[in-house]
């Protein structure tokens, strides 16, 4: 104990020791996302079977066929890795990761309670959206490594896709970061504090009552500009253009087995992000919707910071889910139409919306 | 800690910027290019520079990057066919422009005298480079913002196709 206790008092060790903690936390960051997907997949079963009224799966592991996902991940761990002969190797071997990897780290600055955050940067959202742009490159090196003239198809329309909605996304995400005047996630996130009248989207966001009566409208309209987009972001419907699975050829088609896994893993990892993103800058983060509901850091740090993660991610899923019910209510847009929306629509819209709240914020800031 | 990290990342960011003069294929280039940005943008947050590191990932990386990839796609290049000088002349016409660069490079590191080490911590925050934009630089700041405007205007013009007799035969579809 007395070696450890001089360890830790050195200096010259504490690189090691925020080593260790950063390779600990990321460790646990991949076992939640990979818990989360499994969990999320299942869930969009399930979800797909009520929209469509049908059971689901039923079978495997009992209750409601909770094991299904698992078997089925165990069978694309186990399937044979089919590469065609004509793809460029490693590009083709190393895309899937590098979309995996460009969407897992954006989860660095995610918070998920007061202290449960990989690290507080003090750029942290602008961080998220520049670490997933990457997904862009990654796509098109898939589409562009497969040598097949529909993949390539599949990954330039799947990456205007994505660049043309960065745009309204990021547009979007100045609302609550104008009100905050921060870009530290927990910044964003603490302005919010106690029920959720103060949350950004019902006007809250640090200011009091005549300001948010009057932002009201914008801020929910800046909310529902940044879901939207980020639908489109994530490729889920009704922007779902790059992977309709049965009908377009995406630019996947050439991929299998785990590889192919791969691409839906970071899929459902970039839904809890964007779901996150939403929760923390929009819906009050890691606080509960009524302040009683949450156990003060001063009674106990870690039932503070336990509470504070049960809140942040149930809010989350329920994001989560959101975006599943629409993927089976909603009919697919066509690719002309999402670029209208896209450039016509959330672009004027979340512009003039930056404009006013602005606005706001300099007449109601004391 | 900090110099082991600097050195790999150094490492990393020769190796590739080698790769993208050397690799027969533009793609592969231009994802090799990829990477080096991406280690300029670790040099850019071991200087406390975390805004400038995000904005190199998200302008270079992310945005530009993806630009050269749709236009090597859409041009199609393949090996070095099409190109107007050949022969030994070409090679010299290389020789004289790495020179240059070269020479541009010697002059640029000389007139360096001393490094600061002492790092201003809030040299690369959001907030000095918004002061720095909108308050001290502002008329430039505001010039070049016209000027892509106007460029963005230009394009649209440009791609804007006047009404020919083919679009009149394709208007009953629509």
């Amino acid at each position: 104990m007395n070696v450890l206790t001089s360890f830790c008092n050195n200096p010259a060790n504490w690189f090691f020791i925020k080593l260790a903690i950063s390779l600990i936390y990321m460790v646990g960051m991949i076992t939640f996302v990979s818990v989360f997907a499994l969990f999320a997949i299942w869930l969009e079963r399930k979800i797909s079977a009520w929209a469509q009224d049908r059971l689901g799966p039923m079978e495997t592991g009992g209750f409601h066929g909770w094991l299904q996902t698992v078997a089925d991940m165990l069978k694309l761990l186990l399937k044979e890795d089919i590469i065609p002969d004509a793809v460029d190797r490693p590009l083709f071997k190393l895309a899937p990761y590098i979309v995996f990897a460009s969407s897992f780290a954006a989860f660095a600055t995610l918070p998920f309670a007061a202290n449960l955050i990989g690290t507080d940067l003090n750029i942290g959202i602008y961080y998220i959206v520049a670490i997933s742009s990457l997904v862009v490159i990654a796509i098109i090196m898939a589409g562009w490594a497969s040598n097949n003239k529909w993949s390539l198809f599949g990954a330039m329309r799947s990456a205007s896709q994505m660049i043309s909605y960065e745009v309204p996304v990021a547009l979007a995400l100045l609302i609550p970061i104008l009100m905050a005047g921060s870009l530290s996630m927990q910044d964003l996130v603490s302005v919010q504090a106690g029920g959720f009248w103060n949350w950004t989207i019902f006007g809250g966001g640090g200011f009091k009552l005549p300001f948010t009566v009057v932002a009201l409208p914008f801020t929910v309209l800046a909310f529902l500009i940044y879901f939207w987009a980020s639908l489109a972001e994530v490729n889920r419907c009704p922007f779902d253009l790059p992977e309709g699975e049965s009908e377009i050829i995406g630019f996947h088609v050439e991929y299998s087995a785990m590889r192919f896994g791969m691409f839906f893993f970071a899929e459902f990892a970039n839904m809890f992000l964007v779901s996150g993103v939403a929760v923390a800058l929009f819906l009050g983060g890691w606080y509960a919707p009524l302040p009683f509901l949450e156990v003060s850091a001063e009674t106990s740090p870690v039932l503070h910071n336990i509470i504070g993660a049960f809140w942040f991610i149930s809010k989350s899923v329920i994001l989560v889910a959101v975006q599943m019910w629409l993927r089976w209510t909603l009919p697919r847009f066509r690719v002309d139409q999402l670029m209208h929306v896209c450039w016509k629509v959330f672009l004027p819209f979340s512009l003039a919306n930056i404009l006013i709240v602005s606005l706001l914020v300099v007449l109601f800031n004391q | 800690m900090e110099l082991t990290l600097f050195i790999i990342t150094a490492l990393v960011a020769l190796g590739s910027a080698i790769m993208v003069i050397t690799r027969k294929s533009p793609i592969i280039s231009v994802l090799f290019l990829v990477l080096t940005f991406f280690c300029l943008a670790v040099f850019y947050v071991m200087l406390g520079a975390q805004f400038i590191a995000a904005m190199q990932i998200i302008v270079y990386a992310g945005a530009i990057m993806v630009l050269f990839l749709f236009v090597l796609m859409l041009l199609n290049l393949r090996g070095d066919q099409n190109w107007e000088v050949s022969g030994p002349l070409r090679k010299w016409l290389g020789w004289i422009a790495a020179g240059g660069v070269l020479l541009v490079v010697i002059t640029a590191i000389q007139s360096v005298t001393g490094f600061n080490t002492e790092l201003d911590p809030a040299v690369g925050t959001v907030s000095s480079i918004g002061d720095a934009l909108f308050n001290r630089f502002l008329l430039p700041f505001e010039i070049v913002s016209v000027m892509l405007l106007g460029a963005i205007i230009g394009v649209v013009a440009m791609v804007k196709r006047k009404p020919s007799t083919e679009d009149e035969e394709e208007g009953g579809e629509a």
